[in-house]
């Protein structure tokens, strides 16, 4: 049976996806465990990652207080603006956008690293010195993508927080304590809770998907090119996609 | 000798490494059709052949980076596409292999390049790696470029340090991949010495591809030509430079006219007419 191509490669892709990820899984409890690496990896996907992440979340609430505060106001109900973006950043923002933000830099720098390393046959010299690519390769940066991306998440809160915080008291002149009391009020461990949950699986998908692209790069210099942008629209479609389901799933 | 079956040598102790029909394509095109060649043990067996002629995809089967569409790859009896992803690394511990444009990993130094095998296939301590990645790197004479990056180095030196990297464990079975295109005549010459060496002095049993003719004189027992997907005359190299076969004749004396450039000008894409039906039966799987 034949299926119609846009239809054949969407299953090739899936097929591909789960062959690795189940390879993944296989490959981590086997030694020799490379921590360098995964503590290499940690540091390129995490703590690099710090400025962006940082400047996102704290437009992003800066911006989610603008927005509320003029449309709450018509309710009288601006008290709650702190509510409203503690909770947005908390359940849902910080995890998306980091998501996204980690999705356009680190697993696009997987996919160019690795759909390089497989157009220069090293992946193949990796094969033929007894070494599984999946394990040495995808395993470090997977893991390191998905610890760290939960982290930059709880970081993300926070900053986004305070860039509510900011605009409120300072630009729209609300009660300092009563605008971070609110904040705290409504949310409970299952809000932060959900939203690291969600980072943690983002970090693996956008990852695993970059990895993915990688290995199976063929055609040179503009096969890499293909490679890198499948790795961050791949993954970024995977990740909002993945997230109404998480999001049904955790409420 | 035009069409030969491969040599068959005539125990299974004679042989190291049997290819038994072999066939490959890749999606339409049809790039193995039907290799047979035996290699035997401490031989040195050269495969010439025109560019896109498969040479490369023949010497993945061997150490089981591809697997075939149909026929088989034995090494020491075992049959390579047979093997699960574990015994597959076990497998290719035996091997050596060298890479056309060295495939170093770049991220890492000369040393960590040349390291890598013996920490990932020996038990070799810090100080025995640290020896033999300079004897390594010595015998290509490269002394001194251990802490530069691959990307510091220049095409040839590359090469040479993917020479190093594959010998340097001392496997029993050497796959080199155009070891010397692009090297100057007298490296070119060390590097041949160096393949002659490892295979009087450890049996090193070893398949070279190459374009140059010169080396595949100096360290061939056989020579073998491959053209269309199959193995059209292979003997020793004395022998080799006599055979008739015009296609062998135009190749090993570089005329730009001769049956093979016809041939090209003839079927740009696919290699032969048969190859169709093979091309449908392949992807219908």
């Amino acid at each position: 049976m034949t299926l119609p191509r846009p239809f054949e490669g969407f299953f090739e892709e899936m097929g591909r996806f789960f062959q690795l990820t189940g390879r993944i899984f296989a490959w981590t409890p086997r030694p020799p465990y490379d921590w360098r690496e995964l503590l290499r990896q940690m540091v390129k996907v995490g703590v690099d990652s710090v400025p962006v992440v940082f400047l996102t979340a704290l437009f992003t609430g800066m911006v989610l207080a603008l927005q509320t505060f003029s449309v709450l106001r018509r309710f009288n109900a601006e008290s709650f603006v702190g509510s409203l973006v503690a909770l947005s950043m908390v359940r849902e923002l910080s995890s998306v956008l980091s998501g996204l933000i980690v999705a356009g830099r680190a697993g696009s720098a997987m996919g160019a690293e690795l759909g390089t390393m497989r157009v220069t046959e090293q992946i193949d010299a990796l094969e033929v010195m007894a070494t599984d690519p999946v394990h040495y390769l995808a395993v470090p940066r997977v893991w390191a993508t998905t610890i760290m991306l939960p982290l930059l998440v709880v970081m993300g809160n926070g900053v986004g927080i305070l860039g509510g915080y900011l605009v409120a008291v300072i630009l729209m002149g609300a009660n300092p304590v009563s605008y971070l009391d609110k904040s705290f009020q409504y949310m409970d461990s299952s809000d932060l809770f959900s939203g690291v949950i969600k980072a943690a699986v983002f970090g693996f998908l956008l990852a695993a998907i970059g990895c993915q692209q990688g290995f199976y790069t063929t055609g040179g210099a503009e096969g890499v090119g293909k490679a890198t942008t499948a790795a961050v629209v791949v993954a970024s479609i995977a990740i909002l996609i993945s997230d109404f389901f998480l999001t049904r799933l955790l409420f | 000798m035009t069409e030969p079956q491969g040599s068959t040598p005539q125990t299974q102790q004679d042989v190291k490494i049997r290819i038994h029909d072999l066939h490959k394509s890749f999606g339409s095109k049809l790039v193995l059709d039907g290799v047979n060649i035996d290699i035997a043990p401490a031989e040195s067996l050269v495969i010439i052949g025109g560019s896109g002629t498969g040479k490369s995809v023949l010497l993945k089967h061997v150490i089981g980076l591809l697997k075939p569409d149909s026929g088989t790859v034995e090494v020491d009896g075992t049959a390579v596409e047979s093997l699960g992803n574990r015994q597959i690394t076990e497998f290719r511990r035996k091997f050596g292999m060298a890479f056309q444009e060295g495939a170093l990993f770049d991220s890492m130094t000369v040393w960590q390049n040349v390291a890598f095998p013996l920490q990932r296939l020996t038990k070799k301590s810090h100080k025995e790696i640290d020896d033999r990645v300079e004897e390594c790197l010595s015998m290509v004479r490269l002394e001194g470029v251990g802490s530069k990056l691959p990307s510091q180095l220049s095409g040839g030196m590359r090469r040479r340090v993917g020479f190093a990297r594959a010998v340097a464990h001392q496997p029993e079975i050497l796959l080199f991949d155009e070891p010397t295109t692009g090297l100057d005549p007298i490296t070119t010459a060390l590097i041949d010495e160096v393949i002659l060496d490892l295979s009087d002095r450890l049996k090193t049993t070893s398949v070279t591809i190459t374009h140059d003719m010169e080396s595949a004189y100096r360290i061939a027992d056989r020579i073998a030509m491959l053209h269309q997907g199959k193995i059209i005359a292979e003997a020793p190299p004395e022998e080799f430079k006599r055979l008739e076969d015009p296609r062998v004749q135009q190749f090993i004396h570089g005329q730009a006219d001769g049956p093979l450039s016809e041939e090209m000008a003839r079927k740009p894409q696919k290699s032969n007419g048969e190859s169709n039906e093979a091309d449908e039966g392949n992807e219908a799987d």
